[in-house]
């Protein structure tokens, strides 16, 4: 094995064929290749909320009044503090793709760890969130004491905590993925083959961002005028 | 020096990101399942040689067929022929030095032998007794065997199809060699595309269902449990939506290997091979509209059930078009009927009859009497086993002197498949005979007037353990004292045979440029 494909083969891709597409720049087919698995991840990650989302549409269908008050319980101020926060993480994220994209390793590293911080700060407001839903008694299962129409209430905080559960789970791998990328950026200078990791990252983070901005209307925007 | 002469170690192995070296890995790993998943069918053969439930107890036997079930499913056939045929041969097929992630392709095979040892720890613990399809509120709120561990194994596997369907997608369509366009690909690999679609957009769905199914179990909410305001019927919509693709997944692969034996050994272009491809996206995407056939008798609307009866019949139409195209191709062909050939012949009529009965299934008012009787067990297992196991091992032997470098003895072979076909035969169709008389699947006791089928049914059994234990002997035994092969052992035309048997660990020395038709055995049809 040459030195060159040991080199690509760290980055996990497999080599792209220099004596077929010698008219290719192995940098661009790279990235693009990099960018076409993370899309059909994405697709799968779709389906996999899909799911839910039927399971919810089931519940909203059979007892809309019910989800209406239920969703009365939930905290809307924290959601929406958490969907400005998480949007704003995602606006650092395009700028730091961008900036790889020019090369500004510095920059690049920069906005990363604030894209970072940001996802941190949406952990720990839904932290504090869960821990008041906790005291309230709406944990179905484990702590449980809402009195009115139960069954329906018991449903909606079982999906709510599912739902949200797991967007956490996929923005705590995204937070630790973008601080171990940023970490690697902090000395040597930029290599190509790690722009394309930084766009897909990209597209991860903004499709953890997009799941979220369907969970905010469904668990906390159902009634407002309760 | 080739693929296997890499490195002799076992850490060689286990760190190897060679697709073809991740191909024999996970054809260990399916193996061992696949010989776990007979051994309780065995003991549920047994157990049903005589009406009385003698030989194991009620519970048992629900174990035992819940363990068949979830291992053959989950840790045999899904992986079958993608994992070990398809990681190997695909991206040689397109003429590749490797797939496109090679480092995600040996990380499923870890995440395959995780889900594993959920599934083993869920039997060594005493096992699961819900039957493959986890329903609730049996799995959620009744029974009181390992659900979870079992579950967790599932839905840890799950991911090592997504992994493996991602990876040929991409590989697919970024590594194709110099002309080779979507239109010269062959067959296996269209097959293999086209099952990774359903991998990826199919097993996410069955994840989150599992995830509920394990909360509402842990924490005693109901989604899906009516007593708790759920609904047991959202989980089988659930359920059937992978599980119906699922069966797509097994049997898209064995049709292309089939198309690739069959033509071969008919020396004979395929006949229709656009076709053969439209059908096979065809099949695919019929495939994610008909799961409601499996609730005909849930309590779902009527008019649900008219219409998934309807989009089933429509499944039918692609399939019918593969079988008379292999029909066709065989029309007028020179025909040498090898092992690999009498495995694919074996496939086409045995996926013949499976799907023909499957027609009855999906016409409603018959379906009402058949549901849960040993007519569907007898359906589904002309499809997975005659079908797609029979292809399984048609490819295993069809390129086992280029994964191997040696041949196996032609001979024993044939003797090998012939066993194999009887004993299948045997084994099964006197189930299609109880389940129109009304034997009811998933009973360890039953009538005294069914235990002449039922013991026919049991003597095939039999057969056909001889049958898959032949393949493991004589297989085995030319690893070692079998003839070396020749890179082209049957003249045939795909990009594989190109190079060396084994091939090098690069695939081809030099990358291989395409500017033919697939399948060109007449040599007037050269180009196209």
């Amino acid at each position: 094995m040459s030195a060159s494909s040991r080199e690509i083969d760290a980055g996990g891709r497999g080599e792209p064929d220099r004596h077929a597409r010698g008219d290719v720049d192995p940098r661009a087919w790279r990235e693009e290749t990099a960018s076409l698995g993370m899309w059909v991840f994405l697709a799968t990650e779709l389906m996999f909320f899909g799911g839910l989302f039927l399971a919810y549409l089931y519940l909203r269908t059979h007892d809309p009044e019910g989800v209406a008050a239920a969703s009365t319980h939930t905290h809307e101020w924290l959601g929406t503090i958490n969907t400005a926060i998480l949007l704003t993480s995602s606006f650092a994220m395009a700028l730091a793709v961008h900036a790889a994209k020019d090369a500004r390793r510095k920059a690049a590293q920069r906005l990363l760890v604030v894209t970072a911080a940001f996802g941190l700060a949406f952990l720990v407001v839904k932290g504090i969130e869960y821990g008041m839903e906790w005291r309230d008694g709406l944990v179905p299962g484990l702590r449980f004491t809402l009195a009115e129409n139960t069954r329906t209430a018991t449903l909606f905080f079982f999906l709510y905590f599912v739902a949200t559960g797991i967007h956490a789970v996929h923005l705590a791998i995204g937070v630790a993925t973008v601080l171990w990328i940023a970490w690697r950026l902090r000395a040597a200078a930029l290599p190509g083959w790690r722009v394309d990791e930084i766009d897909v990252l990209g597209l991860y983070w903004h499709f953890v961002d997009a799941v979220w901005i369907f969970l905010y209307p469904l668990f906390y925007l159902v009634n407002l005028n309760a | 020096m080739s693929y296997l002469e890499e490195g002799f170690t076992l850490r060689s192995w286990l760190t190897t990101r060679d697709h073809k070296r991740i191909g024999i890995l996970y054809a260990l790993a399916i193996t061992v399942f696949f010989f776990l998943g007979g051994a309780a069918a065995a003991i549920i053969r047994l157990e049903l040689l005589t009406p009385q439930g003698d030989l194991v107890s009620a519970d048992t036997y629900n174990k035992l067929f819940t363990i068949h079930g979830v291992v053959m499913v989950w840790f045999f056939l899904i992986p079958s022929i993608p994992s070990t045929l398809g990681n190997f041969l695909l991206p040689m097929m397109i003429g590749a030095r490797e797939v496109a992630f090679p480092r995600l392709n040996i990380i499923s095979w870890y995440i395959y032998v995780l889900g594993a040892t959920f599934t083993v720890g869920a039997v060594i613990a005493g096992g699961v007794d819900t039957g493959w399809t986890f329903y609730t509120p049996l799995s959620t709120l009744f029974s009181n065997t390992h659900v979870v561990a079992a579950v967790m194994g599932v839905f840890i596997v799950g991911f090592s199809s997504i992994l493996t369907g991602l990876n040929f997608i991409v590989t697919v369509h970024r590594m194709r060699a110099p002309g080779m366009t979507w239109f010269r690909m062959p067959l296996f690999v269209w097959a293999n595309y086209a099952t990774s679609l359903i991998l990826v957009l199919a097993t996410p769905v069955l994840a989150m269902t599992l995830v509920l199914l394990a909360t509402e179990r842990l924490l005693h909410v109901g989604i899906f449990d009516p007593a708790l305001g759920g609904d047991p019927l959202l989980f089988q919509h659930l359920f059937w939506f992978y599980s119906h693709p699922a069966v797509y997944i097994m049997v898209l692969p064995a049709m292309g290997v089939a198309s690739e034996i069959i033509t071969c050994f008919a020396r004979k272009r395929i006949f229709g091979y656009k076709f053969m491809c439209y059908a096979i996206l065809g099949i695919a995407g019929f495939g994610f509209l008909v799961w409601g056939h499996h609730m005909f008798v849930s309590g779902q609307s009527a008019y649900a059930g008219m219409v998934f009866s309807m989009l089933s019949f429509m499944v039918a139409v692609p399939s019918a078009i593969k079988v008379f195209n292999w029909t066709a191709t065989l029309y007028k062909g020179s025909i040498e009927f090898t092992a690999p050939m009498l495995y694919a012949l074996g496939f086409v009529g045995l996926f013949t009859i499976g799907g023909m009965t499957g027609l009855y299934l999906a016409a409603i008012a018959l379906d009402v009497h058949l549901t849960d009787t040993y007519f569907v067990i007898a359906h589904f297992h002309y499809i997975m086993v005659g079908g797609s196991v029979m292809a399984y091992l048609g490819g295993i032997h069809f390129w086992w002197p280029k994964i191997t470098g040696r041949l196996y003895s032609e001979a024993w072979g044939r003797v090998g498949a012939i066993t194999i076909f009887a004993g299948f035969n045997l084994t099964f169709f006197p189930q299609y005979l109880l389940g129109f008389l009304g034997m009811p699947r998933r009973y360890h006791s039953y009538p005294p007037e069914f235990q002449l089928l039922n013991i026919l049914s049991s003597a095939g059994a039999a057969v056909l353990a001889v049958g898959y234990l032949l393949p493991l002997i004589y297989l085995g035994w030319s690893l070692f004292l079998g003839k070396r092969a020749s890179p082209n052992p049957w003249h045939a035309r795909g990009l594989e045979w190109k190079t060396a048997s084994p091939p090098p660990k690069e695939n081809f020395h030099e990358t291989p440029e395409v500017d033919a038709v697939p399948y060109a055995y007449n040599p007037e049809e050269k180009l196209a």
